[in-house]
């Protein structure tokens, strides 16, 4: 019974995505779900342009949920991830207030009770009104839950990954002055990662740890479809197979699934109806992001072309 | 299932996948999430849960293949000896199957129950029987291909295999027909124990394994390493450069969070009337790490010096500003060679330039002297690696003073014990006064600790 649930649960994943224009692979629909039966963030890894945001996105919009994005970079610490005090509005407030602190406290005989007088009122200034939210903390506080993507969090500090694991394990966090922070609604959290550094081990205990790496042909194929409509069939089939001929070859940077859809778009855009050398080569620089790569690429053009053409009479 | 996922978690860890408690648990609530029906389902939901990086998720594929199928071959074995005695009987119907089912009724009667199952050729049952057999034995504490023997006669016993002796013995004279077929039957078992026992090993005993060899090769004695070994120790360098430069890549700023600079704030908020509009925090000065690395490559170390390149190689990647240089009777500067090339090329490039030569530390410390003294800043840190032996030439000491007084810090790394220091040629006492530190450097590990401290004074 349980599982009859859970593999139509996964089919309704990927139904919910494909809905929002993103088509998943199985694997990647079994992590969203897995996410959120055991309520535990996703680490996506992969090379660049795979749609490792792109997921984050499709998720918020399916489920129509906000989704709050912190984007991160080296340096980036607590005070731009998680909050701040408004240090200006306390210093401002405590300077108009100056009039007003004198008629409470002018009562008092001794400054020994004045600092008494003072306590019963709290720490007005270290209140939730001077807390500045970040996104994290947002992230916990909005009602509804939310999509929480925390993007190539391989760029921040390791000392920031330590900031993270209260968040991802507990979705909580402790403001000193206010106490802890516990999320209203659990959001679904969701961090990028491109490999530039090994992320610590901690980290990648309290996330399912999911890999996107180029999608296969078929899957490509319909990615295409559903990203650009107006191509037509055997043009996608050509294109496809092309692109996945170019990488097998070894380029500093592999054409993803991003510059399949920007050549798919800039293919129907030139009006081609299928692939041939002049229009390859003239359109090869938006597959292709270094001069070497070009380069490198020219000569095969043609080879590729016609093995992409072949595969199609079997396929 | 609960019983075979805690074996799976077993074998992940022998394939090198580090499954800890807390990610046992999340794997066991995933599959309880998506349930055990489909294969390929599970398979996702534990490779996602368990495994931590792409390597780890191939080998942890790999294992999950290798664990599940587990059960078919068990069966295959008695399956196949099933069918050949199937064959046989079939072969002549009507009288040996009469003959054995005559046979069999009375005597089997007295029989023990494994050679009641054996003879009876159920081979659902047989496969359980070792299964639960190889529980009992405990077979995922296999961890050497040496304790083969032993699990498989362990298993045996468990399943009953002395009760089946006695009762091969007593068959043998009241039946022989019966005993032998008994007699092929058992040798059938063996073989399929024997095969379940192998299976472990591999599902089991990897890690293990290779955890041993690791550590051996990591206290082997650089000069002594075997041939075939060069290839495994210089990817147990690269592993040690690896873990160097996650350690120490990134040199941040640091701030020290909470503490005032209050001559700064003062000075940054003099426009508002001394209203500190405008923190300033204090922060700590770090110095960025300077290395200057100078290398015996003669014959004397050459194979030690082989593998200290290639770590100040990876050197050149962890820390800015490197420069090293290699010597045996005259000494160059490597820094470029190192730079631009893979590690292999730089090697051979280097050994050709200045290699194998007869080392003689004097004139190649007056090569220092004379070209390079420049390079060394109060921050700089000096490592040296030698033996100090210099072929009884004038070891110019006082170059080594000069440089000493220069930099920050001057490390000796020497392959040779310190029982072997000031014999025979051994200069080494009269450069040790002007070192910070000497140590002996003779293995990976010694070698690890030093370049890790080095690095880690500048963090």
């Amino acid at each position: 019974m349980a599982d009859q649930k859970a593999s139509t649960s996964i089919e309704a994943v990927e139904s919910g995505l494909a809905a929002q224009g993103y088509i998943a692979s199985r694997q990647i629909a079994t992590a969203v779900y897995l996410s959120q039966q055991i309520e535990k963030p996703i680490l996506v890894e992969g090379p660049a342009g795979v749609g490792k945001t792109e997921l984050a996105k499709a998720i918020a919009a399916w489920r129509g949920m906000k989704m709050i994005r912190l984007q991160c970079y080296e340096g980036l610490d607590e005070a731009k991830a998680l909050y701040e005090w408004k240090y200006a509005k306390q210093l401002l407030y405590t300077q108009i207030l100056k009039d007003k602190l004198g008629e409470v406290l002018g009562g008092a005989q001794t400054l020994h009770a004045a600092l008494d007088q003072l306590h019963d009122f709290g720490d007005v200034f270290f209140s939730k009104e001077f807390v500045e939210p970040r996104p994290l903390l947002q992230a916990l506080e909005q009602p509804g839950g939310c999509v929480l993507l925390i993007d190539e969090i391989d760029k921040s500090d390791a000392e920031f990954e330590s900031l993270l694991l209260e968040i991802l394990s507990d979705f909580q966090v402790t403001i000193p002055e206010l106490g802890t922070v516990s999320a209203i609604t659990p959001p679904t959290v969701i961090l990028t990662s491109n490999s530039e550094r090994d992320l610590g081990d901690a980290l990648k205990r309290r996330c399912l740890h999911l890999h996107i790496g180029f999608p296969e042909q078929r899957l490509e194929e319909r990615i295409v479809e559903s990203r650009v409509p107006g191509i037509s069939q055997t043009l996608r089939r050509q294109m496809v197979g092309f692109i996945h001929e170019i990488r097998s070859l070894d380029l500093k940077k592999l054409p993803s699934v991003s510059e399949t859809i920007d050549w798919a778009r800039v293919l129907v855009l030139l009006q081609a109806s299928e692939l041939d050398t002049e229009i390859v080569k003239d359109t090869l620089n938006v597959l292709l992001k270094y001069e070497a790569d070009i380069e490198a690429a020219t000569p095969q053009v043609t080879t590729f072309i016609a093995k992409a053409a072949r595969s199609n009479v079997f396929g | 299932m609960r019983e075979n996922l805690h074996r799976f978690f077993r074998a992940a860890r022998g394939a090198g996948v580090d499954v800890s408690p807390a990610e046992s648990i999340d794997a066991m609530r995933a599959v309880a999430q998506v349930g055990i029906s489909d294969r390929a389902v599970l398979r996702d939901a534990l490779l996602l849960t368990l495994a931590k990086s792409q390597d780890e998720k191939l080998a942890l594929g790999d294992c999950f293949d290798l664990f599940f199928s587990q059960p078919e071959p068990r069966q295959e074995q008695p399956e196949a000896a099933g069918e050949d005695d199937a064959a046989q009987g079939e072969d002549q119907p009507p009288s040996a199957g009469s003959a054995s089912e005559a046979g069999e009724g009375q005597p089997s009667q007295g029989l023990g129950p494994l050679a009641q199952m054996l003879l009876s050729q159920d081979r659902n049952a047989i496969a359980a029987a070792i299964a639960s057999a190889s529980g009992a034995a405990s077979l995922s504490d296999i961890r050497y291909s040496t304790q083969r023997g032993i699990f498989s006669s362990r298993i045996l016993d468990a399943m009953g295999l002395q009760r089946l002796r006695d009762d091969l013995d007593q068959l043998t004279a009241t039946n022989p027909s019966l005993a032998e077929r008994l007699r092929a039957a058992l040798d059938a078992l063996r073989e399929a124990v024997r095969d379940t026992v192998s299976q472990g090993l591999a599902l089991y005993a990897r890690e293990e394994a290779e955890n041993l060899r690791n550590e051996i090769l990591r206290n082997a004695p650089l000069a002594r390493i075997e041939r075939r070994q060069v290839a495994e120790m210089r990817a147990l360098i690269r592993q040690i450069a690896r873990r160097l430069r996650e350690r120490y890549s990134k040199p941040r700023k640091r701030q020290r969070r909470g503490h005032l600079d209050v001559r700064r704030t003062l000075r940054r908020n003099a426009a508002w009337g001394g209203v500190p509009f405008l923190t300033a925090w204090k922060r700590k000065h770090r110095d960025r790490p300077k290395i200057v690395a100078l290398c015996d490559v003669s014959g004397s170390v050459a194979q030690v010096s082989d593998f200290f390149l290639l770590l100040i190689h990876s050197l050149h990647e962890v820390v800015d500003d490197v420069r090293s240089f290699a010597f045996s009777s005259h000494l160059i500067e490597v820094s470029e060679i190192l730079e631009t090339k893979s590690p292999e090329e730089a090697m051979s490039e280097i050994m050709s330039k200045v290699g194998f030569g007869s080392s003689d530390y004097g004139a190649s410390l007056v090569d220092f002297e004379k070209e390079f003294m420049s390079a060394l800043t109060p921050q700089t840190t000096v490592i040296v690696l030698g033996d100090a032996r210099s072929n009884n030439l004038d070891p110019r000491a006082d170059i080594l003073r000069r440089i000493s007084e220069r930099s920050k810090r001057l490390v000796w790394l020497n392959p040779e014990g310190r029982l072997a220091w000031g014999f025979g040629d051994s200069e080494m006492p009269r450069y040790a006064t002007f070192c910070s530190v000497v140590r002996q450097c003779a293995t990976a590990q010694q070698l690890e600790r030093a370049v890790s401290d080095i690095v880690a004074t500048y963090q």
